[in-house]
């Protein structure tokens, strides 16, 4: 078999590759330097910087929950940067439970369920196909491939408004149009350039002997994917994962455009909110809701963060 | 999933009809979300409820920009919803060419609409090849000058009368900390603004040669000339406004914040909503004072055509309910419209209503710019307007050429 | 690996692979249907005078003169550029420069972690809404400056037609930067250990490591990280829309938002699609060669 010929002529270079393999299984954390005294210079430097950055991200979420938490009176008056006089959790309550649009004054709650119903299996869809994608694209290549690829980088460019139009004839006519399943493709369709770019880059950035030799013990395209490549690729996931729960969790546009009432997601609730004034706007409210609506991405990244950099760890482990 | 909810929305369609006789839930979307507007959709929702059937809203804020493609995709999507609101005149047009819109003709006969509907140029934008496609439910005027009384008062000047004298009280009133006049970010404030200044100083003929006739000279002459003067004045006393939404605008008026505001009827729900009363608390002026003309636009409801039976049933119950006079009367004055049809009682009209009531009367009306131009001509006057209301260097003279030159290529 | 599953020409070549071209079928009709076909189909009807539908009445070039004629769009694409530049460079500056911070064995990299990517967990509308609210000059930042006593201190961004972009820009490289360094934060410890020793041994100053060293080797993790901050740049609608809606007057404009205004404000498909169409040419130029060659044209590996 010319495979066995070709691995062999390769088997010779892998002694040095397998020890760069291990060398990466030992290190488990950050690298760089190792860090000198405590209070050099150079220490100093860093933690000022960070910090520095640090409040200016910080900044808006601050003031954000000051502001959520003031009466419209205070807010009226005041600094926005000043903490509140009195706290108050109805512009909370209000957000969730009773702000209104129209004649539906349950708030964000109404939105809440049907966003988890949209971004769960969007999310989990999106993932599959784009991570199986990677992975032929980077080790199962075959004749075209590049030239589908290469569009679908383009296509990340395409603003998505352009494409409602054809979608929405597309989803007609495969007689989805209005339904979950639709929105799901519609998800999985503008995820898969970025995703399918991110998980191409990293399964060709691992160890190519590792699915050499499992290709010499006669294992398939699945079972490679499933057996090697899948344990080894947590961080990517994770990445993945962070980049489509946000961007299907945030979306507005797709979710009214191509579903029906009873599946709109939590952003229309909070579009309602924040751009329909009743007489003054209502910061605290805005700011309530806001909070409310980025709750789940940001636990999300709370959790996961975690996992980010485990996950390389782990990863280079098990390898 | 989809499979089982799919079953599921099966299993109710089928259930419904035999629980409830002839009583079908509807879903109407429109992109009413204001205090005002909110509170005047309310009375449409008490009244369709009233008749067995169900309205169940589908508000989408944002104005008619954000609302109108998630219409027009569902409509062509294939996946209707029951009644939308447009504004009427031409935004629906090509749904109805493409047999996607359902004739309302039979309802429309049956309940005399020819003869109720004041006025006729109303049922006229909801005409297409002689059949009806749209119920009219308001009368929406955009000729309105709203003054706080309170910042006059402030100010230390008579609350003026008409547009002159609003502009010689502007310097009192920024010395007073005052924004004369309010004009809000979004394109089609300072686009309506412009409108409402060329009625009041060129006049009702120049304006139908203009935006009826499309006529490039009349844009190009003397007389707009004079309104691109008023407009400059418009563009200096609306510095320093920074807000973007109309009835933040408005908001300043009701706080004495700003002098005045330049705005259509539906300005009058927010005044009501904060408990203004007209003539204490407040000032307005149709056609500024000047010259008392107001316009015919206003909101219609189309229904999309459906296949379910109970629905389309219920359309019409819709439809009909919609022009119903207790109906009429009961929305317009929450929203601060004028009614659709003639023969209402209005006694709780407030002042401001009243005049725009006698005006409509006296026959002093001219047709909308929604009816008469396409909306694409209208969004390069909102483009050329916002830019020059925030622009201080570009010159009336310069404004009108490019005026001129959207009127030529306007359709 | 590319080489060892090429076919050479033997008869069952169609079926060589197989599982993995049908493991592509998606990404296939992706590509082709909607994207190479949703553009054909927008290029088409560029070139009709399509009103609130899609309907084949040709008019020529007429949509892209009047197009190239409109103040709105010269000042969109003025804005795009000024925008896309500054927001590419600092974006990568920026997020690697905080990368390398991160990858000093630092304390508490967990929690500054967090703090820089929470930004992105936001939407436009929420980050436009909150820096619209900072930079407001009558509540916001300027307000609170001049209430310590710089009385005369400006700082408006928004309501200043020459600088509004940069007011934007603020907002955009807030949201962004937190997920540019966590890319970057994984391309560094995908490097090895050995780089760094063998360097220390060279005794090579660290910037010049990075210069010469690390960021060659980053290449992979650069390109993802360009893709997808040029692919928002070109899309950026949502943040203009919560900030400014475009304003002052049409000063902060984009192309994203002329197409979106064109296409259902204005009932006018053509005027949007042509817009889009410019939008997708000039992208096509730059990128479809550049990405040929980077992932196609028998190179192995990125």
């Amino acid at each position: 078999m010319p495979e066995i010929v070709a691995f062999n002529t390769i088997a010779a270079g892998i002694e040095p590759e397998v020890e760069k393999v291990q060398a990466r299984a030992t290190q488990v954390g950050p690298r760089g330097r190792k860090p000198r005294r405590a209070l050099s210079g150079r220490n100093i430097m860093i933690y000022g910087t960070l910090i520095v950055v640090a409040l200016y991200y910080l900044l808006p979420l601050y003031v954000m929950v000051m502001t959520s938490l003031k009466g419209m009176p205070e807010i009226r008056l005041g600094n926005i940067f000043a903490p509140p006089l009195e706290i108050t959790f109805e512009p909370w309550v209000k957000a969730w439970s009773s702000a209104c649009t129209g004649l539906n004054c349950d708030g964000l709650s109404r939105g809440f369920w049907n966003s988890v119903r949209i971004t769960v299996p969007s999310t989990i869809v999106s993932i599959a196909i784009a991570s199986v994608n990677g992975y032929a694209l980077a080790n199962w290549r075959f004749k075209g491939a590049d030239l589908f690829f290469t569009i679908l980088i383009v296509g990340a460019f395409i603003p998505y408004q352009v494409m409602i139009y054809p979608i929405v004839i597309v989803l007609r006519e495969l007689g989805v149009y209005g339904s979950l399943t639709g929105l799901i493709i519609v998800h999985t369709i503008f995820g898969m350039p970025i995703l399918t770019l991110l998980f191409r880059n990293y399964f060709a950035g691992l160890p190519e002997e590792l699915f050499k030799a499992a290709r010499v013990d006669g294992a398939g395209f699945w079972t490679i994917y499933f057996r090697i490549m899948l344990p080894m690729s947590m961080p990517i996931f994770v990445v993945a994962m962070i980049l489509q729960v946000t961007g299907i969790w945030n979306d507005f546009l797709f979710g009214v455009v191509f579903t029906r009432p009873e599946y709109y997601p939590m952003t229309v609730q909070l579009n309602n909110i924040v751009n329909s004034v009743q007489g003054v706007k209502e910061y605290n409210v805005n700011m309530a809701a806001t909070i409310l609506t980025g709750a789940v991405p940001l636990i999300v990244y709370f959790v996961s963060g975690r996992l980010f950099v485990r996950g390389i760890a782990a990863g280079a482990v098990k390898g | 999933m989809n499979l089982r909810s799919f079953a599921a929305a099966l299993a109710v369609t089928v259930v419904l009809p035999l629980g409830a006789a002839s009583a079908a839930d509807l879903e109407v979307t429109h992109w009413w979300t204001s205090g005002g507007e909110a509170a005047a959709v309310a009375e449409l929702a008490k009244a369709f409820d009233a008749t067995g059937n169900h309205w169940v809203d589908g508000a989408i804020a944002g104005s008619g920009s954000t609302a109108r493609p998630i219409m027009v995709s569902r409509i062509t999507g294939g996946d209707p919803m029951a009644a939308t609101q447009f504004n009427h005149g031409r935004q629906a047009e090509e749904l109805v060419e493409a047999g996607l819109m359902r004739d309302l003709t039979d309802v429309a006969t049956k309940e005399k609409w020819k003869e109720i509907i004041k006025p006729a140029s109303l049922l006229d934008s909801c005409t297409i090849d002689g059949k009806i496609y749209c119920a009219p439910v308001n009368i929406h005027s955009w000729q309105w000058l709203w003054l706080s009384n309170a910042a006059f008062k402030q100010a230390g000047v008579d609350v003026p009368k008409n547009w002159d004298e609003f502009v010689a009280a502007a310097p009192a009133l920024e010395k007073a900390g005052i924004v004369p006049l309010a004009v809000g970010g979004q394109p089609w404030q300072a686009a309506g603004a412009f409108d409402v200044l060329m009625v009041a100083i060129a006049g009702k003929d120049t304006f139908q040669k203009v935006f009826g006739d499309k006529d490039e000279e009349a844009a190009a002459g003397p007389e707009i000339a004079k309104v691109f003067k008023a407009a400059d004045d418009a563009r200096r006393m609306s510095k320093g406004t920074n807000v973007q939404d109309w009835n933040q605008a408005t908001n300043m008026v009701i706080t004495g914040k700003a002098g005045g505001q330049i705005m259509g009827d539906w300005a009058q729900g927010e005044f009501q909503l904060a408990g203004q009363k007209a003539g204490t608390d407040y000032t307005c002026l149709p056609g500024l004072g000047v010259n008392e003309v107001i316009s015919t636009g206003g909101d219609a409801f189309y229904f999309p055509l459906l296949k379910d039976e109970e629905k389309s049933k219920a359309q019409e119950a819709l439809a009909s309910t919609l022009l119903n006079p207790a109906t009429q009367v009961a929305f317009n004055l929450k929203k601060g419209s004028l009614p659709v049809r003639g023969d209402v009682d209005l006694a709780a009209a407030n002042d401001c209503m009243k005049k725009g009531l006698d005006i409509l009367a006296k026959g002093n009306v001219i047709q909308g710019t929604d009816q008469l131009l396409s909306a694409d001509s209208q969004k390069q006057k909102e483009d050329l307007f916002s830019e020059f209301f925030a622009n201080p260097s570009m010159t009336p003279e310069d404004a009108q050429k490019r005026f001129a030159d959207i009127i030529a290529s306007a359709d | 690996m590319a080489g060892h599953t090429r076919g050479s020409g033997r008869p069952n070549q169609w079926l060589r692979n197989l599982n993995a071209k049908l493991a592509s079928i998606p990404m296939i009709l992706t590509a082709v249907v909607i994207f190479l076909g949703g553009t054909v189909w927008t290029v088409v009807y560029s070139f009709t005078n399509s009103r609130l539908l899609p309907r084949l009445s040709f008019v020529g070039l007429d949509q892209y003169e009047r197009l190239w004629a409109a103040p709105r769009w010269l000042i969109s694409v003025q804005n795009l550029v000024i925008y896309g530049f500054f927001s590419l460079i600092f974006s990568l500056a920026i997020g690697f420069l905080l990368a390398a911070l991160m990858d000093q064995k630092i304390r508490f990299e967990n929690t500054f972690r967090t703090i820089m990517l929470y930004p992105f967990a936001l939407s436009f509308i929420v980050t436009g809404l909150v820096w619209q609210w900072l930079l407001n000059p009558e509540y916001g930042i300027q307000s609170v400056v001049r209430s310590l006593g710089w009385t005369s201190f400006a700082f408006d961004p928004l309501y200043n037609s020459n600088i509004v972009i940069y007011g934007i820009l603020i907002a955009a490289l807030w949201q962004g930067t937190g997920l540019v360094m966590c890319l970057m934060l994984a391309g560094l410890r995908g490097i090895d250990e050995d780089i760094w020793k063998a360097t220390r041994v060279d005794g090579i100053p660290m910037w010049k490591t990075y210069l010469l060293v690390i960021i060659p080797m980053m290449r992979g993790v650069f390109i993802t990280t360009l893709v997808i901050i040029a692919s928002g740049i070109v899309k950026v609608y949502d943040l203009v829309v919560a900030q400014t809606s475009g304003g002052p007057g049409i000063a902060s404009e984009v192309p994203a938002k002329y197409v979106y205004d064109y296409m259902f404000q204005a009932q006018n498909l053509g005027q949007g699609f042509a817009a889009s169409t410019m939008m997708l040419v000039t992208v096509a130029i730059i990128i479809v060669p550049w990405a040929y060659l980077e992932f196609g044209g028998g190179r192995k590996r990125a």
